[in-house]
């Protein structure tokens, strides 16, 4: 396992392509939450505003950048035949999957961590000058706070989890562009779906099932009570979604040719 | 002993790369890949079949009251009664009015003045129609007190107004959608002479600070105005605007009814005026908009002072009451999927390495390029349209049957919502392409795509973003495009929440049809540039 993971290490490591993708996932993260703390202001009897989870909008944008790597790191090698080179050295296929799955949340995480700290420091910094200061009830952003650092962690973890959830469907499709089709349908369809629904429960049904509304909820720091799931079970959601992708795929695997 | 042979020679006309030749390969090209035409094919079915999807509703929830669920309101009996206006919109025809008969031509003059709020007390949700009589309270911005002459006092009649309004001056009004300001008063209340005259199928309303100076405001022609018209005084008042939710088409019923009161005085009539007494009437009191029931008038020492509730106006925020988008949330995903094929139709040739061939066989790639893009725009034009045409009138029969009410459109409106969504769906294809071209990998092209057009509508209607926020994404961004599945216009002389995710749009249809026009051209001169330039 340990050269499986090695192998995949060196073959993510050397592409040009990972190291662009990684610092496209830091860097539109943090320049769409950015973005979105400027257009925001504080208006005195207003609608109360969740600005954890305005200034962690970035991640709405990075999980595609996030889904391209994924998809990118096995479809690339069904593209180019690299494929069949990996399964004749490491012919225990589930070993191979799950050895790309590793080097890919680990990297996938690092990247995500960055993103994040980025959005919040943008938060902290441009907030308290658009009005959201401890007197009108909005403390400065601090990962010291309960809440976001749930928010923050949680959405590391989003983002890991959309990668494997990536991985899964690309392995089980294997053409990128029908992949990354999916992915992205996965995750922004669901959203507009249950916007445009016209009847209230089936939205909420909608929002608790959809991989990116409920993992979402676990940016959520103010009306908690009524979310349409809490904001763990939310990513327990995201999860299952990835688990099952993850299996799909690696029994596809299993059973297809090369 | 030689044999002359005869140099192979073609039988090919000469003159092989003409574009009509080019759409001729890239239409085989596209037609024997198999999984390309069944894609085409499912994405005109996915935007069908998800119309099931977005107009899937229990029954009308205002049919949920006393008597009990599901039991009388199946059917197109429970639909709720909605006036239609001369222009064919749906309308609010609701005030009241005290008149009188004018035969032919005439004019009627009033001194008015002295307006006083009314608003319902309690939850603006649990709106019983009839039983509500309001506590004093704010003017509404659009309250309306003056003069109205109508050719019937059946909701949805042809008329022509003048108007003291609550915050915006003095306004002449007719047919529901025309509004034309006056004066604007120093104070809401200030009071004001109004005259309305008719000649004709002309009406003229007219202002004046002394009674004795008049300035036109403006004129209407209604040309199905009869002889015998009904003319007098009207007072009305509108619902407030419901906080913001996130719905589509429905959003936001439940503002609060609020009431008028009014007095007018120093009253004179020329013409033909039948009959010796006024009537009253509560016209439209029923209504589907809130309405308090506190009205009527009575008349002191020649000044008369009118209660009324309601709007003339054009209908805005109906409670259940739905648009053609909800019968087209399947756009969204034959928008994805294809989108993967407009950035197939050129990323699997530089894959496979056809692109090698293509490119022997035609060397202009700047023609290559628009045979290709003239395939891919026809195809999914016609899978786009094909769709909407049956997802709307399917939407919209579903809605009905569940009791739920559909405003209606005019033919042209529905022409160019199913047009502009085939438009939407090729633009957004050859987009794809484009990019496509420039990037030569498929992943990224399509996430490129699909971040460029459905990641601002996403966070434009379905995320927290402020509306000035989500204004400024519709109108930069590809995503404006989706203006063109508008179908209930904005009106200045309602008070609502025109916000995206209730369905209206910043940008008119045609102007946001043509920011995703803009980009895809964009696009394509890049293309056709790096196309040109790159080695293949």
């Amino acid at each position: 396992m340990s050269h499986a993971l090695h192998a995949e290490w060196t073959k993510l490591r050397t592409l040009a392509a990972t190291g662009w993708l990684l610092l496209g996932t830091v860097a539109l993260t943090v320049a769409l939450s950015t973005v979105v703390t400027l257009a925001i202001n504080y208006t005195s009897g207003g609608p109360s505003q969740d600005i954890t989870k305005l200034s962690l909008a970035g991640i709405y944008i990075g999980q595609a950048i996030v889904a391209i790597l994924a998809v990118l790191s096995i479809s690339g090698e069904y593209s180019t035949g690299m494929i069949r080179v990996t399964l004749t050295a490491i012919p225990r296929r589930a070993s191979m999957l799950a050895a790309k799955a590793a080097t890919l949340t680990a990297l996938v995480a690092v990247a995500a961590a960055l993103g994040v700290l980025g959005s919040v420091l943008a938060g902290r910094l441009i907030l308290p000058a658009h009005g959201f200061t401890a007197a009108h009830g909005y403390p400065v952003l601090s990962l010291a706070h309960d809440l976001t650092l749930r928010a923050a962690g949680g959405s590391v973890l989003y983002l890991a989890l959309i990668a494997l959830l990536s991985l899964g469907v690309a392995t089980a499709v294997r053409d990128a562009a029908v992949a990354i089709g999916i992915v992205l349908g996965l995750l922004y369809l669901f959203p507009i779906l249950a916007t445009l629904a016209t009847d209230p429960s089936l939205r909420r049904h909608l929002q608790q099932i959809a991989p990116m509304t409920a993992g979402l909820a676990i940016q959520d720091t103010t009306h908690l009570q009524h979310l349409p799931i809490a904001p763990w079970a939310g990513l327990g959601v995201l999860a299952a979604w990835a688990a099952t992708s993850l299996s799909a795929g690696g029994l596809v695997l299993r059973l297809r040719d090369a | 002993m030689t044999a002359t042979t005869t140099p192979y020679r073609s039988d090919i006309p000469v003159g092989r790369d003409g574009l009509v030749q080019l759409l001729g390969a890239e239409w085989t090209k596209f037609r024997t890949v198999r999984g390309w035409v069944i894609t085409a094919i499912t994405s005109a079915l996915l935007i069908v079949l998800f119309a099931y999807l977005g107009t899937f509703r229990h029954q009308n929830s205002v049919c949920a009251g006393p008597t009990g669920p599901g039991v009388s309101c199946q059917g197109a009996a429970a639909q709720p009664r909605v006036p239609v206006g001369p222009g064919g919109e749906a309308v609010t025809d609701s005030y009241y009015f005290v008149h009188r008969t004018l035969q032919g031509n005439g004019s009627i003059t009033a001194y008015a003045g002295s307006l006083g709020g009314r608003i319902q007390t309690g939850n603006g949700n649990a709106v019983s129609t009839t039983d509500v009589i309001g506590a004093p309270g704010p003017v509404q911005p659009w309250a309306k007190a003056g003069l109205i002459l109508t050719a019937s006092t059946r909701p949805g009649s042809a008329y022509g107004a003048v108007m003291l309004t609550g915050a915006h001056g003095v306004r002449m009004q007719y047919d529901y959608t025309h509004d034309t300001a006056g004066s604007h008063a120093a104070a809401p209340t200030s009071p004001r002479w109004l005259r309305l005259t008719r000649s004709g199928t002309t009406l003229t309303g007219s202002e004046s600070a002394d009674g004795v100076h008049w300035t036109q405001i403006g004129a209407a022609h209604l040309a199905s105005l009869p002889v015998s018209v009904q003319a007098g005084l009207f007072v009305t008042s509108p619902q407030t605007a419901p906080a913001p939710q996130f719905a589509s088409g429905s959003a936001g019923s439940g503002g609060s009814a609020t009431g008028l009161t009014a007095t007018f005085d120093h009253l004179s009539l020329q013409g033909q005026w039948q009959g010796g007494a006024w009537k009253s009437k509560d016209v439209g009191a029923d209504s589907e908009m809130p309405t308090l029931s506190s009205v009527g008038y009575h008349l002191a020492g020649g000044a008369f002072t009118l209660t009324g509730s309601g709007d003339i106006a054009p209908a805005v925020g109906l409670p259940a009451a739905f648009t053609d988008q909800p019968s087209l949330t399947g756009v969204f995903v034959g928008l994805i999927v294809l989108i993967v094929l407009g950035a197939m139709f050129i990323t699997a040739e530089y894959r496979r390495g056809l692109i090698l061939t293509t490119l022997t066989a035609s060397p202009r790639r700047g023609r290559m390029l628009a045979a290709k893009t003239i395939i891919i725009a026809a195809v999914t034009f016609l899978a786009g349209a094909a769709a909407a045409a049956v997802a709307i009138p399917l939407g919209a029969h579903l809605l009905r049957a569940n009791g739920n009410y559909v405003y209606p459109t005019s033919t042209l409106t529905e022409l160019r919502v199913i047009l502009g969504t085939g438009a939407l769906l090729a633009l957004t294809a050859v987009l794809a392409l484009a990019v496509g071209t420039a990037l030569r990998r498929s992943a990224s092209a399509v996430t490129a795509v699909i971040m460029l057009i459905v990641l601002p509508y996403i966070l434009a209607i379905a995320s927290a973003l402020p509306t000035e926020a989500s204004n400024w994404l519709l109108r930069i961004t590809p995503a404006a495009a989706f203006a063109v599945q508008q179908t209930l216009p904005q009106y200045h002389q309602v008070n609502y929440v025109y916000t995206p995710s209730a369905g209206f749009y910043p940008l008119a249809p045609g102007l946001g049809l043509a920011v995703l026009l803009a980009y895809t051209l964009a696009a394509l001169l890049i293309a056709r540039h790096l196309l040109r330039t790159r080695d293949a």
